[in-house]
């Protein structure tokens, strides 16, 4: 489904991306972790053309990503994007949020988008909070409602960048547990994330990216038994003394 | 100071008349320069945040054409000098047959200083949005333009509604320029009728109540507009 | 259509003269202007209802008005209060100040509360009085922030010394315009004219960002 080969990205003489390779398979799960500043982001960020790169491919569904031709919001609009600070657009209600993108761009009728807008926001328990603003909801709600929002173009595959990071603890577990149950309908899914409990719940791969690298790409009982890296071993011991 | 007042010769004829029409003229003047004004500035300003570097560049260069030289040089240039550069045809046009030719250039010439401004307080209004609101935009399938026109512009104008009121109120002041070209504005209406009575004071005096009330005006106009599309959760500015 | 840039050479002693007065009308009137304004500000700070509120009346009349209206104040009214004629040159200079001294306070104002709350608390809680918080923390942060804003008034103080043309003083677009039509040549003069003040101001805006970039907080 998403095919990324050799790619290398830099700014100036700054290296962010060293000749990356990775394939995500139609259903799996990967999950993409390393320290800070070790080019997840930006990783993740390319896969839908929202970031350039300078060298390799990147291949969705068959369609370069990177090539000039490509009809890049369409091929958007088939991807869904979950970012860290939630992103939801302020000026508008929750449901104008999730129901615009649907009618501007999907070509739905009002009704219809608003309909699958409200079955969205039941399935996370949030049907109330339709009429709030963004500014008026907790930040796992948002979060919530941005994992809607996304989910309401029916994408192929969902992009999830740090989705828990900015989020207070209490918090973070009702995002997970939306996570998890799209894992387990069979979604395709690349998420970076720090939360390892996730990754062994729910995850097929585990990526470890360090300095712009990938350092290791293994299935997921592999990595979390004896990752071959000294570096993996060294970020897995930080992480899951938490 | 042997002064004598006359308060009642602001209500007389053709005193009267003069300032209704003076102020009559002022308040069109200003609204067309205003309406050019909004609708180039808000252009250039969306120049100015494009990725085009051609179209940045064009955007740059009018702003900074237009907001260094002082309007009434401009005015001067679009009354005396731009009109020699026309095809003769034109030139005959802004010189004889088109009706009110000095209205028409204050308009132009305060219509496109004005636009400099209103172009910065859009690029700055949309600059201020953070960047992962543009980012989520796209990543969602939104085109570069329906990204502009659904979301940067809309929370980009709420932020700029109390600096693009500044501006607007500017037009009004500046509007006053126009009586050099013999404009018979609000201001020029003043000397006028100070030349005629040498009622000076209640010839200034009523004048200067008009402007601010004007501003008052424009002032509370602005505080209703922010409250109205004010971004629900946020804080509005409103206050002195 | 024949031009002839040679006058502007001819003419150039009269026109540096015209851009003299234009920068010494500027200085004098931001000179003034400030120093009017901090007492403005200071007045409007004040906790006492009546300094504040007359301070704050007087700022927003003056900036409701044209300043070709305020101009014209000075120079029609002046001369009938004292009772004879009042130098242009003169009505100019103190309308000038007592309307910038309006936009030097509101700027100077929001400088000083742009300091955050918290800054005056740390400063209170380690022992400093009042008024040196304001002296060491607040004033020093203050006029970093009110320095560009306070320079780009400044350069549209000397864009609005042109106005002067209505109440005839010599400054540079009166001296162009009276040359222009002596000459016969409004092209050259106007053109010179618009060129001299964008470069000028192009440049000095340029200075200032720079200056704002290097010093911003």
């Amino acid at each position: 489904m998403i095919e990324v080969r050799q790619v290398s990205k830099w700014y100036g003489n700054f290296g962010v991306l060293d000749d990356c390779s990775l394939t995500i398979s139609k259903g799996e799960v990967v999950v993409i972790c390393g320290p800070s500043g070790s080019g997840k982001s930006t990783l993740i960020k390319c896969m839908n053309g929202l970031e350039a790169f300078q060298k390799g491919e990147i291949f969705f569904d068959g369609i370069s990503v990177g090539a000039k031709g490509t009809d890049l919001p369409k091929l958007r609009s088939r991807i869904g994007m979950v970012f860290q600070n939630f992103e939801l657009f302020p000026h508008m209600s929750v449901l104008k949020n999730i129901a615009l993108p649907q009618i501007k761009i999907l070509n739905r009728r009002r009704a219809e988008a608003e309909a699958r807008a409200e079955k969205l926001l039941l399935r996370m328990g949030l049907k109330a909070q339709a009429e709030k603003f963004p500014a008026q909801l907790s930040g796992g709600q948002q979060q919530r409602v941005a994992i809607a929002r996304a989910l309401a173009m029916d994408p192929v595959a969902m992009l999830f960048d740090e989705p828990t990071s900015a989020l207070d603890p209490e918090m973070i577990n009702e995002v997970l547990d939306v996570m998890v149950s799209l894992a387990q309908e069979g979604m395709t899914m690349a998420v970076v994330t720090h939360e390892m409990g996730f990754a062994r719940r729910v995850a097929n791969r585990v990526v470890f990216m360090d300095q712009g690298k990938i350092v290791e790409d293994a299935a997921k009982e592999e990595f979390f038994g004896t990752p071959r890296s000294d570096r993996a071993q060294q970020f897995l011991s930080k992480i899951l003394q938490h | 100071m042997n002064y004598s007042w006359d308060w009642g010769l602001l209500f007389r004829d053709p005193y009267a008349g003069w300032i209704v029409s003076g102020f009559i003229t002022t308040c069109l003047l200003a609204i067309y320069a205003w309406v050019i004004a909004f609708a180039l500035g808000s252009i250039i300003g969306v120049m100015r945040t494009l990725n085009n570097k051609a179209l940045r560049l064009i955007g740059t260069i009018y702003v900074e054409v237009f907001r260094n030289i002082p309007l009434l040089a401009q005015i001067f240039l679009w009354y005396f000098v731009i009109p020699e550069f026309l095809p003769a045809d034109a030139q005959r046009y802004v010189k004889r047959g088109m009706p009110d030719p000095q209205f028409w250039t204050s308009v132009l010439g305060l219509g496109l200083y004005t636009a400099s401004r209103v172009a910065e307080q859009v690029r700055s209004g949309i600059q201020s949005i953070p960047s992962g609101q543009q980012s989520a935009a796209l990543a969602m399938g939104f085109t570069r333009i329906q990204t502009y026109r659904y979301v940067l512009l809309p929370i980009g104008y709420r932020t700029v509604i109390p600096s693009l009121t500044n501006d607007f109120l500017g037009v009004f002041k500046n509007s006053s320029l126009a009586l050099t070209i013999g404009v018979m504005e609000l201001t020029a209406t003043a000397r006028q009728i100070d030349e005629y009575t040498f009622q000076s004071f209640e010839a200034y005096a009523a004048v200067t109540v008009l402007y601010s009330c004007v501003t008052l005006c424009v002032i509370m106009l602005m505080r209703f507009l922010e409250r109205r599309t004010r971004i629900v959760g946020t804080a509005s500015l409103g206050g002195a | 259509m024949n031009f002839d840039f040679s006058v502007l050479f001819q003419y150039r002693d009269l026109l540096l003269q015209g851009l003299f007065v234009s920068f010494e009308l500027t200085f004098i009137a931001i000179i003034g202007g400030m120093i009017i304004g901090a007492f403005l500000a200071l007045m409007r700070m004040s906790s006492i209802w009546i300094v504040s509120a007359l301070a704050g009346g007087y700022v927003n009349f003056l900036r409701s008005l044209p300043l070709i209206l305020v101009i014209f104040w000075f120079y029609v009214l002046t001369p009938k209060i004292v009772g004879h004629p009042i130098d242009a040159y003169a009505s100019v200079l103190i309308a000038f100040i007592l309307f910038e001294a309006a936009y030097y306070c509101e700027i100077i104002r929001a400088g000083i509360s742009s300091v955050k709350r918290g800054q005056v608390q740390a400063g209170l809680a380690m022992g400093f009085s009042y008024l040196r918080v304001m002296r060491y923390v607040v004033l020093p942060q203050a006029l970093r922030n009110m320095v560009p804003v306070l320079l780009t008034q400044a350069i549209i103080m000397f864009q609005d010394t042109s106005i002067v043309y209505v109440v005839g003083v010599r400054d540079f677009l009166t001296t162009a315009d009276v040359v222009a039509n002596s000459t016969n040549r409004p092209i050259e003069f106007y053109s010179l004219a618009a060129v001299t003040y964008l470069v000028i101001c192009f440049i000095a805006s340029h200075l200032v960002s720079r200056l704002q970039r290097r010093y911003a907080l």
